[in-house]
C-alpha cells in the first residue's frame, strides 16, 4: 500500500534539487570569473579578439533587427492610436519602446542566439578535443584565458550595441512615419528628441550591459562543462542559447521593475 | 624522480585506479601500457593535476605534485596529448610558442618566434608551416607540431599520450623515433602512454603494465617478452584468450 509514495516524493525532489543545484554552479562559476576579472595576467588581445567577433560581427543583426522592430512598431503604434485618435505619439512611443525595451531585449536575444551558441560550441570544443586541459598543462589558467576575455567584451559591447541599435530603430520608425503615415520628418524628429529622457538611454544601456554578462556566461559555463562527443557539443550549445534567452527575459522584468516602479 | 603511491580514483561508481604504486626515475623513459580504460591517461592526469586522486600521493623530484603553486609545477613539464590538443585559433608557431608568449617563461615576440621555428625544425616541420593554422595540417604533422610544443622550454619532464594513435606505421615510426632522440638529447624523464607495442619497443626503457586499476608488471623493455606474467603475455602477444577479459 502506498509503494508508489516514496518514488513519487523523490522525483518531486529531483525536480526542485536539480534546478537549484544548476543554479548555484552557475552562480559559483560567476563568482570565480569575478573574481579573476580585475587579478593578472590579462589577456587583451583576446579580449579585442572577442570585442571584434561580439561586438563588430554582430552590428548586421543588431541593425536589422532594430530597423524592422522601429518600422513595424510605428504601424503598430499608427493604427492602435488612431482607436483614440493618438497618432501623434508614434515618434514618442517609437523611441522610449526601442531606448527602454526593445533595443536592448532584441539585441540581446539576437546577440545571444549569435553569440552564446558560438562560444558554447567552441569552448565545448575545446574541451572535447583535450584543447582545455593542454592550456593547465602550459600553465594557463583557462577561466582566465578563456572565459575572461569573452564575458568582459560581451558586457562591453553589448551597450554600444544597443546603443547603435537604437538609433537604427528611431531611424526605421522615422523611415515608415514620414515615407508611410505621413508625419513630417522635423516634426517626427522634434517629437523624439522632446520627450526622450536621459533616464530612458542609461536604463536601456545598463540593460544591456546585464544581457551581454548573461549571454557570455551563459554560453562559457554550458561550453566549459559540455559533455563527450559531438552530441555533448550540441547539447551545451543549445542550453547555451536557451538559458540566456530565459534568463535575458527575467532580468529584463527584474531590471524594469527596478528602475521604473520606485 | 615520479613516484605514484597507493593512487585512488573512481568516476562516480566505475573504480579507474585501485593502488596504483609506481616509480619512475630521473630521465628513464617509462612506457605504460594497458587496455582501454584501465586508467593510463588518469595516472597521467593526476600528476598534472587535470584530474585530483580520492587517495593516495604524487610526488615529482620529491615534492607533493598536489601542494605549492601549480604554474611553478607546470613550468617543468611538456606534454603530447592523444589528439594533438592544437588551438585552432593560433597559427602553428603561435602553439608552439604558447609558453614564450605568456606567463613568467614569457620572451619578446621575435625570440619566441626563432625558437619555435628552431623546435619545428627539429620534428622535421619546414619553416612554411610555422604561419599555417592547425586545421591546414595532416594528423601526422599536428603530431609533430604537438611534439614541438611539448618540448617548445626544454622541460625536464615529457609526458606522451598515444603518440601514434590514428597514424600510419610510417608515420608511427618517424614519430616513435622523434620521442626517442628528443627523451635520449635533452635527458629528460618521460612517460609514454600507448598501446602500440612497436612504439613501446622503440621509446621505452622500463614498462609498466597497468591492470584492474593497479601496475600488473613493471620492468625494462628487455624483460618484457619473458616476464612470465600472463596478463603481459597476452597484451604483447596480442590474444584474445587469457586472464584479460576481451569484452569489458
Amino acid at each position: 500500500m502506498m509503494t508508489w509514495l516514496p518514488a513519487f516524493l523523490a522525483s518531486v525532489g529531483r525536480a526542485v534539487l536539480g534546478p537549484c543545484a544548476a543554479v548555484g554552479r552557475v552562480t559559483l562559476f560567476a563568482a570565480r570569473v569575478l573574481s579573476h576579472l580585475p587579478r593578472p595576467p590579462f589577456y587583451f588581445r583576446e579580449f579585442g579578439r572577442q570585442l571584434l567577433q561580439i561586438g563588430y560581427f554582430s552590428l548586421p543583426v543588431v541593425g536589422l533587427t532594430a530597423l524592422f522592430t522601429g518600422g513595424a512598431l510605428a504601424l503598430q503604434i499608427y493604427s492602435g492610436g488612431a482607436r483614440f485618435n493618438a497618432e501623434a505619439v508614434v515618434p514618442t512611443v517609437v523611441a522610449i519602446a526601442m531606448v527602454r525595451e526593445l533595443g536592448p531585449v532584441l539585441g540581446g536575444l539576437m546577440v545571444a542566439g549569435r553569440v552564446s551558441s558560438s562560444i558554447a560550441a567552441e569552448i565545448g570544443t575545446m574541451r572535447v578535443t583535450e584543447q582545455i586541459d593542454a592550456l593547465t598543462t602550459l600553465s594557463t589558467n583557462p577561466l582566465k584565458y578563456l572565459v575572461v576575455p569573452r564575458i568582459a567584451a560581451a558586457t562591453v559591447a553589448m551597450p554600444v550595441l544597443a546603443f547603435i541599435g537604437d538609433v537604427i530603430g528611431i531611424m526605421g520608425g522615422f523611415l515608415v512615419g514620414t515615407r508611410r503615415l505621413g508625419f513630417n520628418g522635423a516634426t517626427y524628429i522634434n517629437n523624439t528628441w522632446d520627450f526622450l529622457e536621459f533616464g530612458d538611454v542609461t536604463s536601456g544601456l545598463v540593460k544591456a550591459a546585464t544581457f551581454g554578462f548573461i549571454l557570455a556566461l551563459m554560453g562559457c559555463y554550458h561550453g566549459y562543462h559540455s559533455g563527450r562527443g559531438a552530441q555533448g557539443v550540441g547539447q551545451a550549445t543549445t542550453r547555451a542559447v536557451v538559458s540566456a534567452s530565459v534568463l535575458i527575459l527575467a532580468s529584463n522584468y527584474v531590471l524594469t521593475e527596478l528602475f521604473f516602479t520606485s | 624522480m615520479i613516484t605514484f603511491c597507493d593512487i585512488h580514483k573512481s568516476f562516480g561508481a566505475n573504480r579507474v585506479l585501485c593502488g596504483m604504486t609506481l616509480e619512475v626515475g630521473a630521465g628513464e623513459s617509462m612506457v605504460i601500457i594497458g587496455g582501454s580504460g584501465s586508467g593510463k591517461s588518469v595516472s597521467l592526469k593526476c600528476v598534472l593535476g587535470l584530474v585530483t586522486p580520492d587517495k593516495g600521493t604524487i610526488t615529482v623530484h620529491g615534492r607533493d605534485a598536489a601542494a605549492g603553486e601549480r604554474d611553478a609545477f607546470l613550468a617543468g613539464f611538456g606534454m603530447l596529448f592523444q589528439g594533438g590538443a592544437l588551438f585552432d585559433s593560433l597559427s602553428v608557431w603561435q602553439n608552439v610558442a604558447f609558453r614564450l608568449l605568456r606567463g613568467k617563461l614569457k620572451r619578446p615576440r621575435e625570440e619566441a618566434r626563432g625558437i619555435a621555428l628552431k623546435k619545428l625544425r627539429r620534428v622535421g616541420l619546414r619553416p612554411e608551416v610555422a604561419d599555417l593554422f592547425p586545421a591546414e595540417l595532416s594528423g601526422g604533422m599536428q603530431k609533430r607540431v604537438g611534439l614541438a610544443r611539448a618540448i617548445a622550454t626544454d622541460p625536464g619532464i615529457i609526458f606522451f599520450d598515444e603518440p601514434t594513435a590514428g597514424l600510419d606505421p610510417i608515420m608511427s615510426g618517424v614519430i616513435n623515433g622523434l620521442i626517442r632522440e628528443i627523451v635520449v638529447e635533452t635527458g629528460a624523464t618521460a612517460i609514454t602512454i600507448t598501446h602500440d607495442m612497436l612504439s613501446v619497443r622503440a621509446i621505452a626503457d622500463k614498462v609498466a603494465m597497468l591492470h584492474d586499476g593497479k601496475v600488473q608488471w613493471t620492468g625494462p623493455v628487455a624483460d618484457m617478452d619473458s616476464s612470465g606474467d600472463p596478463y603481459l603475455d597476452q597484451f604483447v602477444n596480442a590474444r584474445a584468450t587469457g586472464p584479460i577479459r576481451a569484452v569489458r
